[in-house]
């Protein structure tokens, strides 16, 4: 992490020192108190839907299971605030794990579906459960009390909220800067790419939104005191909606985005309570209009909220290079040259009646390239498909380094130092091209959430980092590292790809189309980097179009039409064959 | 339980369900066609019933201002807009008014005739003709040119379109809730099982809509139009479909189909400015657990969430809601373990 964004921390904690000093008014204490217990929700919504592209409506109710269960144990239990919160904390876990193992398998849209669902049915189980007095809500609470210490409702509120806040930030400003943060990251844009670098990308769902739970129930729980009474009102899908919408004001991709969020939807709504009912005559919660035409205008024209504004002024920071002390990560067993790598014996797919890959073998040698072509739908990134994993073999076997890997899912492959590019250049956009190199190095890493949240990682990540700016040497783009990856012209995401794919130190690479859409000189480039990798004694298997790349760095070519092996042999071979050349151009009758 | 209370109570359940089903296989429709999730389907129910109950008072409804402010938006839109690209004057201020022609007329048609005493019918193809013309101006503003969003901004855009209608439902109908007369108040008996006219009108009616719209989808162009864009929009954008007219084509029968659920039961309960919202779900409800991608499926679905409701108001009338809406958790699970890794790259 950059030192001006750690400064930037420090500097957010000094002006929560000295707002909490300032005379404030009382109005503008409490205004302050609602921002805090907001925001730390709001801050795993950003987690959920700006990080990892998972749009909650249900956040409300994870509150409300906090509120619940701290006004319902103290009242009736006498339990202290300490206790009422670890017990909620452990409550709301456990139930958004049980929920997100239901739900987040589902692609898309689903999830936020169900969120709603759950939203409703959690409100009306509050408002007609009579130990929890029903509509009503429970009223009565003490005030906060912490370690003999009563916190009251104004600035000592404000202090202990606002301290929450910040060590969530701080926590998650961590998390997302480090290992399990990156994957955390490539959940965004389909689960495809985290998997091929070895990312559980299930587990890592589930993990997020547990802990954006635990945030919601802490601002519960937080609220219950506060309040000192509780009803379901505040737990509904109007609530859960509302926080999704300072979510995308503030800005869904940044935490300070939830920060800045809750504050001006905060301060808009006291407003607007006040002014419209009296503009309009009549009485009635008419924010809702000004707030339902700002979301949708918000995503018309400002998708990326109004901290992007902030952002904007504040400039973009560098990593520090720190790592050039870092240890070696450790580095697998190499086949000796000449040995067989990967076995694909007799594979098989069909979709339905249509058999896309037809009994196909092939093997790939230790230090060899080998491309696999074949006209347009000759089944090449299907075959891609089946040797790493992506799609489930209808027949057939695949033996990696003399294992079979046949039936295993892609990440397992990915682990044992199989690794792949895309035809469809996939990255990060907004993350660093030192940041996306580092995703490959997961299955080579170990440092999960929490070391992450107590920077017990530190070492860890210099050695990612350290290889991360190897490999990106090795494919030419030793300058570019700080760049943001959307900014790299198309030749060197794709070398940026490759860099990825061999932070995983892998035994094979498969390239998919590495040279679709380059210019000369960036082909010339792309060819350059292969033969240098096949020197050092990488074996790789290539789909491509490009014939004068496979020709020239190719000493083995298969070949394929209709899903069916045509032949295979050495580049002089293929292009004497008239098998070949009657797929590519037809036959003369 | 006896048989006569369980009779009842099926009846109570598939009339219910009935007005879901329609407003399901809305929700499949707008979402297969635009890939919207369209959260405000409820809405057009309470703007459907609360106007006819506006013309019954002989009251000017206030659907028809918020018509009119709607259409003088877009009007703008389009105006500014095609200036914006550099249209001459004339061309841009046709294009301003067009989108205001049917939403004046109609308006202006309700202005002139709420104050006189008015046949059911006419109140009712009024109220219809109100509402329905929402329906293309609300795509127009806020989804048209989000047409290439991902699903999930579309959703968070529909959030935002019913927390602004519901606002505005308040504004322009007040917070009195309203229940209109019956269309018919036979009451027939089959067994011992009474069953009220309205019953049968909201059952046949849906019926015959559902089997019109099958009809629609199968057999006329723009029906198979509108399937070609719901199968594959760049597709059917090559094939000279314009995948703006689809949306307001869809919008235009989502909210045609949310106004006469609104008008079927208005007679049933007390409809407030923000009822709509609960009915429109309960129909999403049955959406989503067909999978919001098969008509048939989400009519069945329907059937069944209207008698789950009926029988667990009779056991538990307090957790219908709970009941009613945790269903679709269950549903999404047994959906998600088939759920392989080839459902991507789309």
């Amino acid at each position: 992490m950059s030192r001006l964004r750690r400064y930037n921390l420090w500097v957010v904690l000094a002006v929560i020192v000295l707002l909490s000093l300032l005379p404030l008014p009382a109005f503008w204490v409490a205004q302050l108190n609602y921002t805090g217990l907001f925001a730390l929700t709001c801050l795993g919504l950003v987690l959920l839907t700006g990080v990892a592209g998972l749009t909650s409506f249900g956040q409300a109710a994870f509150v409300g299971i906090g509120a619940y269960t701290a006004a319902w144990c103290s009242l009736n239990l006498g339990w202290p605030p300490t206790v009422t919160l670890i017990l909620g904390v452990t409550l709301t876990g456990v139930s958004a794990w049980v929920i997100g193992r239901i739900t987040l398998r589902l692609s898309g849209h689903y999830l936020p579906l169900a969120t709603i669902a759950w939203g409703l049915s959690l409100y009306y189980l509050m408002g007609n459960l009579e130990a929890l007095g029903k509509y009503d809500g429970l009223i009565g609470l003490n005030s906060l009390t912490l370690f003999g210490h009563e916190i009251g409702q104004g600035r000592g509120f404000f202090v202990v909220s606002w301290s929450l806040l910040w060590v969530a930030t701080v926590a998650l400003t961590f998390l997302l800067n480090s290992r399990p943060g990156r994957a955390i990251r490539a959940l965004k844009d389909g689960r495809q790419m985290a998997e091929a670098m070895g990312v559980d990308t299930f587990g890592y769902k589930v993990t997020i939104f547990v802990i954006a739970a635990v945030l919601a129930s802490v601002a519960g729980w937080l609220m219950a005191y506060y309040q000192r009474a509780v009803n379901p009102s505040a737990f509904g899908l109007k609530w859960g909606i509302e926080y999704l919408f300072m979510v995308v004001v503030g800005g869904a991709g940044s935490l300070w985005g939830a920060w800045l969020g809750a504050g001006v939807v905060r301060v808009l709504d006291e407003q607007l309570q006040a002014w419209l009912p009296q503009l309009l005559g009549m009485s009635g919660s008419f924010e809702s209009i000004v707030f339902g035409v700002m979301l949708v205008l918000i995503l018309k024209y400002r998708p990326d909220g109004l901290w992007s504004w902030v952002q904007q002024g504040l400039g973009k920071t560098e990593r520090t290079r720190d790592w050039d002390d870092a240890d070696v990560l450790t580095q697998r067993t190499k086949p000796a040259m000449g040995d067989v790598v990967l076995d694909v014996q007799k594979i098989r797919k069909s979709f339905g009646g249509l058999v896309a890959v037809n009994d196909i073998s092939f093997q790939v040698r230790a230090g060899q390239i080998v491309g696999l072509i074949g006209p347009n739908g000759a089944g090449k990134s299907t075959t891609f498909n089946l040797i790493t994993g992506t799609l489930p073999l209808s027949a057939g076997e695949v033996y990696f380094g003399g294992q079979p890997v046949h039936g295993l899912h892609a990440r397992d492959i990915a682990k044992r130092g199989l690794m792949r590019t895309f035809q469809h250049v996939k990255m990060i956009p907004e993350m660093s091209v030192l940041d996306n190199v580092a995703i490959g190095a997961h299955s080579r890493s170990k440092g999960e959430v929490f070391s992450a949240i107590l920077r017990r990682n530190r070492g860890e990540e210099k050695s990612i980092m350290a290889e991360a700016e190897r490999q990106l040497k090795r494919v030419g783009l030793g300058d570019w590292i700080h760049e943001q990856a959307a900014n790299l012209p198309m030749g060197q995401q794709r070398l940026m790809e490759i860099a990825r794919a061999l932070c995983a130190d892998p035994t094979l690479l498969l390239l998919d189309e590495p040279a679709a859409g380059l210019r000369y000189l960036e082909k010339q480039e792309l060819m350059r980097v292969l033969r240098q990798l096949q020197s050092e004694g990488m074996s790789i298997l290539l789909v491509e179009h490009d014939m004068d790349l496979v020709m020239d760095v190719c000493e083995t070519i298969v070949v394929m039409e209709f899903g069916t092996y045509l032949t295979q042999g050495t580049p002089d071979e293929v292009q004497a064959d008239p098998k070949v050349r009657a797929a590519y151009l037809g036959t003369e009758h | 339980m006896d048989i006569t209370i369980a009779g009842m109570l099926a009846v109570d359940g598939l009339t219910n369900g009935a007005i879901y089903a329609l407003l399901g296989l809305a929700t499949v429709m707008v979402f297969a066609v635009t890939r919207v999730i369209f959260i405000p389907q409820g809405e057009f129910v309470a703007f459907g019933a609360l106007t006819l109950a506006m013309f019954i008072d002989h009251k000017v409804p206030g659907t028809v201002w918020l018509l009119l402010i709607m259409a003088l938006v877009v009007a703008l839109q389009e105006g500014v807009g095609a200036v914006r690209a550099g249209a001459p004057f004339q061309q841009a201020l046709t294009r301003a008014v067009k989108p205001l022609l049917i939403p004046f007329m109609t308006a202006g048609l309700s202005i002139w005739l709420a104050p006189h005493e008015l046949p059911m019918w006419s109140m009712v193809l009024l109220s219809l003709a109100l509402v329905t013309a929402m329906g293309p101006l609300l795509y127009r503003l806020a989804y048209q040119s989000l047409e290439s969003a991902t699903p999930l901004v579309l959703l968070i855009v529909s959030v935002g379109v019913h927390f602004a209608l519901t606002g505005l439902a308040l504004l322009f109908f007040g917070p009195e809730g309203f229940r209109n007369p019956a269309f018919w108040d036979e009451r027939l008996q089959i067994g011992t099982v009474p069953i009220n006219g309205q019953a049968v009108i909201i059952f046949v009616t849906a019926l015959l809509f559902i089997v019109a719209l099958w009809y629609f989808f199968g057999n006329t162009l723009f029906g198979k139009a509108l399937r070609a864009t719901a199968v594959n929009r760049n597709g059917a954008r090559l094939m000279g479909i314009s995948t703006h007219t689809a949306g307001q084509l869809t919008f235009t029968l989502a909210a045609f189909i949310g106004a006469l659920s609104g008008l079927l039961i208005g007679p049933t309960t007390t409809i407030l400015y923000d009822s709509g919202f609960l009915i429109g779900l309960k129909g999403f409800v049955a959406a989503v657990i067909a999978g919001l991608a098969s008509y048939p499926g989400a009519l069945v679905v329907a059937l069944g969430v209207g008698l789950v409701e009926a029988f667990s108001s009779f056991w538990a009338s307090a957790f219908k809601e709970v009941i009613v809406f945790a269903l679709i958790l269950p549903a999404l699970w047994l959906r998600s373990r088939h759920v392989t890794d080839d459902e991507e790259e789309h």
